[in-house]
């Protein structure tokens, strides 16, 4: 009989659930009882999207090792057809918990559909070629919602392009009760928010399920084999193709989730929220948390989302401080002189119970 | 013993394969270009089914070259590539494993940041059946299959006396650990002919012997054909049955390791022409 | 007629592109970053000959001198304190850093400039003193082309001129080249590399400092994030002319503006953007190294 082995990453894991869990309870304790701050508390259902929006990245990045700049393009997609979902299904599914996670699944639908449109022809390419591709679909993708019409009646959903500039909602011919879900430029209103933490801290343990589970399976194993050695894993057998299609189309599925549930938290929401510098922060989260590192992913994001809030006294200064902070953070940890002196303090291996 | 992971028994695994003379691998006029220049050309080799071939010659003479086309890392501009007689002119690389041709590095490429033993287990991949599901949501097929595939990777690196490295990462290993370690990568993707680059490159006389001993031992429990290019004289006229030399890209001679060490072309190769008194 | 001014203004507006991305391609070539800083060099060089036109009351060419000397120390200061001590990190790293530059770059712009755009006085006037409109006249007055967009082209011409001679024919320009191509190779062939990659950040910031002022000319409200969106499109450039060539960046970067200006032209304003974007993806599909480039598959 083989005895039973207790891996390393098995214990790692563990604890980034455990952690997970335990900052929801302390998170659910702190808001009834009122001691956090009403941003903060605002802030609760976007950290969770970014915690989740991080480790999704890093399953591109730090997983299979292809850089992309257009991780806030699937967000995208996923959000604005979460809202259309849940704007549609109003009076089909009542239940807002319900609705909330058909919307979540749609989201996610969407955003898998266009990751395997942009991973087709994205990911033949090499390197920095591959990352301004990435870059320009996340830009186009925001281009195109910024030119959709949609709403919804009676007669079902309704859609224009507005390529001109020159259409509005009453372009669509809805009949009388429609509701106007997206307005071009304008972007989402009126949306119903029907998101929550609890929903948010779902969000997170899902995402942190399948992309560690993935990770751990003999799918994970070939996508980081080919992120190492693209021709020895070839050499085994491995197809290239189907393997980052696999890791890019769950990456951007997961985006899309969290797309969804973020988009389902404001009754605003413009396309341009999605921009370029949104995919730069999500993997400034990835990059400082360590890449391939989830738990890490997890604080950072969490970290970086509050960070801004806390330096609220700083007012006019704070984003300069952030940026001062994120250079002198990537020295410090990349710098070889730099890394040795650190070094010296640090007296044991960080492991996942840092992470709580 | 080997391979419990393979469902189906194949081809190569069947004890009458023994008896049969057909080659496991035949190059017809094999040749390609770079860019007008011929690396490799008119190649013509026959590798029976369990014998170890030898492919020598100078430095720059097209031996990697023959290893990619065989691999089609490079796909062959003129002739034929028949692997257990079926034409491999349209596999990839990965198809062209998946059909039985494994490889070593001359340069090695490991999974650096993988463990030992997930080295051996992701050259697995084509023999493990569960789907991506299956393996996110931790279905029985998921611990079956994961299983067998660390009890075969634990016996194939036991090959080398490596299993004690097992969660080591491949990149932190020493170097000649490397250079078995690729080996036994190459045959957990249970081939039918085994390439290795430069096997013996870097080691000192005693883990080369050790390594001759080694490849033996593989082909005697594998029963699967072996073709290696290695500048060591020693471990090539010893191991190998039949030798091939390439000098320009073409091959000079052939035969058996006597033939080739008094062959004067071969002679004139590496030593370059005596003058004549 | 319509179609000629459309081209025109597109190859005005792809000059500016280029020179930024022969900015962004040397630096890549050598220093191989996607330095994202590059476009708030652009920005901060606008500023600068902003203020020395408007507050010292400099004339147009002594501001862009002092712009591109601001510019470049820039350039190097940047480069010595942030990139410098990353040369052995993973490459990921420097991106990070980079962005960190970028923000630091926009927010300190933000802190003395504010965020109210500036109204940029053009280097040539649209209109002289008499009210007439100071452009070139062709064809009986039905083709105009402004001095500024001449001065743009001529410039940028001028400048990938130049920047050829200089690499093929200076002692530095050929020690840049072989930095490129391997440094540990230069290094040991007595070529110092910090060095060299200092002069190329330099020359990179000047030319940032030369488009932010022709930018500014042609398109004049300035603003903190003023260099952004120029940097993200001549970036693009680069990537479409093939990335490290200096033909190539002069390439892409005219194509990228000309695509740009016939789709606000004759398709739509709203999507000018995605189709300058798919034209680069349809690029590197057919060829993935950019126009220019050389695709360089891995030896086994």
């Amino acid at each position: 009989m083989k005895k039973l082995r207790i891996k390393q990453h098995t214990r790692t894991d563990f604890l980034t659930y455990l952690g997970v869990i335990i900052l929801f309870v302390v998170m659910n304790v702190l808001k009834s009882n009122g001691s956090l701050s009403r941003s903060l508390t605002g802030q609760l259902v976007p950290i969770c999207c970014y915690m989740s929006m991080a480790v999704s990245l890093n399953l591109t990045v730090g997983i299979l090792g292809e850089l992309s700049l257009g991780h806030a393009g699937f967000m995208s997609v996923g959000a604005f057809s979460g809202i259309v979902a849940a704007m549609s299904l109003q009076n089909i599914i009542p239940a807002a918990p319900l609705r909330l996670a058909v919307a979540m699944v749609i989201g996610a639908a969407a955003a898998a559909i266009a990751g395997a449109i942009v991973g087709t022809p994205v990911l033949r390419l090499r390197g920095d070629y591959l990352a301004i591709v990435t870059l320009a679909f996340g830009e186009i993708i925001k281009d195109l919602v910024n030119c959709l019409l949609v709403g919804y009646d009676a007669k079902g959903l309704h859609m224009a392009f507005n390529l001109t500039g020159s259409k509005t909602i009453d372009d669509l011919g809805m009949k009388e009760g429609g509701i106007a879900i997206i307005k071009g430029a304008q972007g989402a209103t009126g949306t119903t928010t029907i998101a929550s933490f609890t929903a948010g801290f779902i969000l997170v343990m899902v995402t942190l399920f399948v992309v560690l589970n993935l990770k751990h399976s003999r799918a994970g194993r070939a996508i980081m084999a080919l992120r190492d050695n693209a021709i020895a894993a070839e050499s085994v057998g491995i197809n290239i193709t189907k393997y980052k299609m696999m890791a890019f189309v769950t990456s951007a599925a997961l985006a899309g989730a969290a797309g969804a549930l973020y988009g389902l938290n404001f009754s605003s929401l413009q396309a341009t929220k999605f921009n370029f510098n949104t995919s730069i922060l999500i993997l400034v989260f990835v990059v400082l948390g360590g890449l391939g590192n989830l738990w890490g992913s997890l604080i950072a994001a969490a970290a970086l989302t509050v960070l801004p809030e806390l330096l609220r006294a700083f007012s006019d200064y704070r984003m300069l401080v952030y940026a001062i902070v994120l250079i002198l953070v990537m020295l410090a940890t990349n710098n070889p002189t730099l890394k040795t002196f650190f070094s010296r303090f640090k007296l044991h291996k960080p492991t996942g119970k840092e992470a709580v | 013993m080997f391979p419990k992971l393979v469902p189906m028994p194949s081809p190569n695994l069947l004890t009458e394969r023994d008896a049969d003379k057909t080659p496991i691998l035949e190059c017809i006029n094999l040749g390609i270009n770079f860019g007008g220049l011929a690396a490799v050309e008119n190649f013509n080799m026959a590798i029976g089914r369990t014998e170890i071939t030898g492919l020598i010659g100078p430095n720059g003479a097209g031996k990697t070259t023959v290893f990619n086309l065989l691999t089609k890392v490079y796909q062959p501009t003129k002739g034929t590539i028949l692997l257990d007689g079926n034409d491999t002119h349209n596999m990839t690389t990965a198809q062209v494993n998946r059909a039985g041709i494994a490889r070593t590095f001359q340069n090695i490429r490991l999974f650096n940041d993988l463990t030992v033993e997930e080295n051996v287990t992701v050259a697995m991949n084509a023999h493990m059946r569960y789907n991506m599901w299956t393996g996110i949501f931790r279905l029985p097929a998921f611990w079956k299959e994961e299983r067998v595939a660390h009890e075969r990777a634990l016996e194939l690196l036991s090959i080398f006396n490596m299993a004690d490295l097992a969660d080591t990462k491949a990149g932190s290993l020493p170097y000649g650990a490397q250079r078995r370690l690729e080996i036994v990568r190459a045959l957990a993707t249970n081939p039918s002919l085994l390439l290795l680059d430069e096997p013996a490159a870097g080691m000192n006389p005693s883990e080369t012997a050790e390594l001759m001993e080694n490849i033996r031992k593989i082909r005697d429990t594998f029963q699967i054909a072996i073709l290696l290019i290695e500048h060591d004289m020693n471990l090539v006229m010893n191991i190998c049955e039949g030798i091939a030399v390439l000098n320009f890209g073409r091959i000079i001679a052939k035969g058996t390791p006597e033939d080739i060490q008094s062959n004067p072309a071969v002679i004139e190769a590496y030593l370059g022409k005596q003058k004549e008194a | 007629m319509e179609f000629l001014s459309y081209l025109i203004s597109g190859i005005s507006l792809g000059s500016v592109y280029a020179i930024i991305a022969l900015g962004y391609t040397m630096v890549y070539g050598i220093a191989k970053m996607l330095n994202f800083a590059h476009g708030d060099v652009i920005m901060v060089g606008g500023y600068i000959s902003f203020c020395a036109i408007s507050y010292l009351g400099l004339p147009g060419w002594l501001a862009l001198i002092l712009a591109m000397v601001v510019c470049t120390v820039l350039g190097i200061v940047i480069e010595g304190l942030a990139y410098k001590p990353l040369r052995s990190a993973p490459s990921l790293a420097v991106l990070i850093t980079a962005i960190g530059v970028s923000y630091f770059l926009q927010n300190t712009a933000l802190l003395i400039w504010k965020a109210a755009p500036k109204v940029y006085p053009s280097l040539i006037p649209t209109t002289n003193a008499q009210g007439e409109s100071n452009a070139l006249q062709l064809f009986g007055g039905q083709l105009s082309i402004s001095y500024i967009s001449l001065l743009t082209m001529a410039s940028c011409i001028v400048i990938m001129i130049a920047l050829t001679l200089f690499t093929s024919k200076t002692k530095m320009g050929k020690a840049m080249r072989a930095c490129s191509e391997d440094k540990g190779a230069a290094q040991l062939m007595g070529i110092n590399v910090n060095a060299t990659i200092s002069t190329t950040f330099a020359i990179g910031s000047a030319l940032a400092a030369i488009a932010g002022v022709l930018l500014c000319s042609s398109y004049p409200t300035l603003q903190p994030t003023t260099g952004s969106m120029p940097g993200i499109k001549a970036f693009t450039a680069a990537v479409f002319g093939g990335i490290g060539s200096i033909p190539g960046a002069f390439l892409g970067g005219l194509l990228l503006g000309v695509i740009e200006a016939m789709a606000k032209a004759y398709i739509s304003t709203n999507l000018a953007n995605t189709i300058v974007f798919a034209v680069l993806i349809i690029v590197l599909l057919v060829k993935p190294a950019g126009l220019l480039g050389k695709y360089v598959p891995e030896k086994v």
